[in-house]
């Protein structure tokens, strides 16, 4: 566990020196999409014939599924290219491994440290929510932990599968064929039913969708039982994705 | 090395260490051990196996077959523990270019556990140790290739390691930073630092190891001081002949002059005890050689010698 927290401290270390730009760009992303799809197109909503979406003002539909997307971005944009940075061509976690730290150490200050960097774009993102009058729940607070939980859904197998790569040619693919389709049809923008069948079914399938409408139900202050299977789904996929994470890296790291 | 008797203060100790990947034996099957206080060296061509043996002795490769013990402990169940003991300097330098000079050493002795304070101060004077101090808080990815190595050293002192590990210490330096960095390891190995490290410079073998192996297709082709390895397999002078391109005698013309004698392209090479007299014998058969030079013999002639002039890629 002190190898982990010495891991996230070298972490820390580096983000010292970037973390104003990085800050900033998490209060700028949501104010901007928020004024843009909240304003803009829920507007147009509101004066529509249907008026709300399951009940909701656009706004407060949109809000906390933008939140949860964030967080699925970040986490496919953390595990890419900077871990095969530190893999491959910086090799920093060769020279950490010199050390008596193990490769459970460096995944676990990864993750930790992830987990701190999600939660940071979580709670700003929430703030953004909060002035605009969408979080309509005390329960909503907790969407800042599904955030999280969703990020690192993704961010696990995602690093695993990094772990086993030479050249970063599937990276763009992850990001065309895996995060793009579901930040346009895994909930974010309109409720899942809306789609085909097939396209539902397979939606279902990836934590997108699961954290999407988890968040949602705690900030309209509307949860259902369906909650636990939304959190066993996130569960599922970040543990696996760790447990997968520490074979690859290992296997890569040849320890 | 066929002794299998362990020396009591044998600080790494391998019999038969093997290391395959999945086609390949990088490392078959070599024996030997590394004493308290001396500087050993493996020698080799590319491909040779010396950087998986330096992984494995590191304990961050873990061998495919054969028995290993480093400071008396066993690599797979104790690396943490062997790790918090060694100071490695791998091929390539592996710096954080995230973070500055000095936060490079403080972060790295983190990972070992040193208190910040006592952290913050082996930085500043592993940093005077390798003439870094002004350098303290610029970026890495600024620093020249000397510099990053001196560096890679410093961090490799940031837990004062009983045993240094070096990987090609000073591939691609100039002159004088692959001096400085010489002058560093010796007063090192004046302090009782074990250095173990691979390199294909003769010169660095000679100037820095007590014993060597040489290593040649995964395997252990010779092992000694230097100066018995050149005995054993060199004479004590090289006398070179450069003759006019085309214009190399015939073999039989050198007959007798010399233990051995080695025709290249452009040069004859008569390895012999006495060069100057060799020399006096090369004109009396009526040779008429465009240059002479008569020299000492180095590792250099051991090494080609044991592992063939052909190139290896």
């Amino acid at each position: 566990m002190t190898g982990a927290l010495r891991v996230l401290e070298h972490n820390l270390v580096v983000y010292r020196r970037t973390w104003k730009g990085s800050v900033f760009m998490s209060f700028v992303s949501p104010i901007l999409f928020m004024a843009a799809m909240g304003f803009g197109l829920g507007g147009l909503i509101s004066r529509g014939p249907v008026r709300t979406v399951d009940g909701l003002s656009y706004l407060a539909f949109l809000a906390p599924g933008l939140l949860v997307a964030t967080a699925m971005q970040s986490g496919y944009v953390e595990t890419t290219f900077p871990i095969m940075a530190r893999i491959q061509w910086e090799r920093t976690y060769e020279g950490m491994l010199a050390t008596p730290l193990r490769v459970l150490d460096v995944l676990a200050g990864e993750f930790g440290w992830l987990a701190l960097r999600l939660g940071l774009g979580s709670v700003a993102f929430f703030l953004v929510m909060l002035v605009f009058g969408t979080v309509h729940s005390g329960l909503g607070i907790l969407a800042i932990f599904v955030s999280v939980l969703t990020g690192l859904a993704f961010a696990a197998p995602i690093l695993a599968w990094t772990a086993t790569r030479r050249t970063t040619n599937s990276f763009a693919l992850i990001g065309r064929f895996l995060i793009t389709p579901l930040f346009l049809l895994g909930g974010v923008f309109f409720p899942i039913h809306q789609l085909p069948q097939l396209i539902q079914g397979i939606a279902w399938l990836t934590p997108l969708a699961h954290g999407v409408s988890l968040a949602r139900s705690l900030s309209a202050g509307a949860l259902q039982s369906s909650a636990f299977i939304h959190l066993a789904v996130l569960l599922f996929y970040a543990s696996a994705g760790i447990v997968a994470a520490r074979i690859t890296l290992h296997r890569r790291l040849d320890m | 090395m066929a002794t299998s008797a362990t020396p009591p203060d044998a600080l790494i100790h391998a019999r038969g260490l093997t290391k395959r990947f999945a086609s390949l034996t990088a490392v078959d099957a070599i024996d030997f051990d590394v004493e308290r206080g001396e500087a050993f060296g493996f020698l080799g061509p590319n491909g040779a196996g010396k950087t998986s043996t330096m992984r494995m002795i590191g304990c961050v490769s873990r061998a495919s077959g054969g028995s290993l013990r480093v400071l008396g402990m066993d690599p797979v169940e104790d690396g943490p523990q062997i790790r918090a003991r060694l100071g490695v300097v791998p091929q390539s330098d592996t710096l954080d270019t995230e973070l500055l000079v000095d936060e490079n050493l403080f972060t790295y002795a983190r990972y070992f556990g040193i208190a910040r304070n006592e952290a913050r101060r082996r930085a500043a004077q592993l940093l005077d140790f390798v003439q870094l101090k002004d350098r303290a808080h610029d970026r890495v990815e600024f620093l020249s290739g000397g510099m990053k190595r001196r560096l890679t050293i410093a961090r490799a002192l940031v837990n004062e390691p009983e045993l240094l590990l070096l990987d090609e210490p000073t591939t691609g330096l100039d002159p004088q930073a692959r001096h400085l960095v010489w002058d560093r390891l010796y007063r090192l190995k004046q302090q009782g630092v074990t250095i173990v490290l691979t390199t294909h410079y003769m010169d660095e073998a000679e100037q820095l190891c007590d014993r060597l192996v040489v290593m040649d297709k995964a395997k252990i082709v010779a092992f000694g001081s230097p100066r018995s390895l050149i005995h054993r397999y060199s004479s004590r002078e090289v006398l070179e002949l450069r003759f006019p391109i085309d214009a190399t005698p015939a073999l039989d013309k050198l007959n007798g002059l010399a233990e051995r004698i080695e025709v290249l392209p452009d040069r004859v090479l008569l390895y012999t005890n006495d060069g100057e007299a060799a020399a006096v014998a090369v004109h009396s058969r009526g040779l008429r050689p465009e240059a002479i030079l008569v020299r000492r013999s180095t590792l250099e002639d051991v090494f080609l010698r044991l592992t063939g002039r052909s190139l290896i890629e």
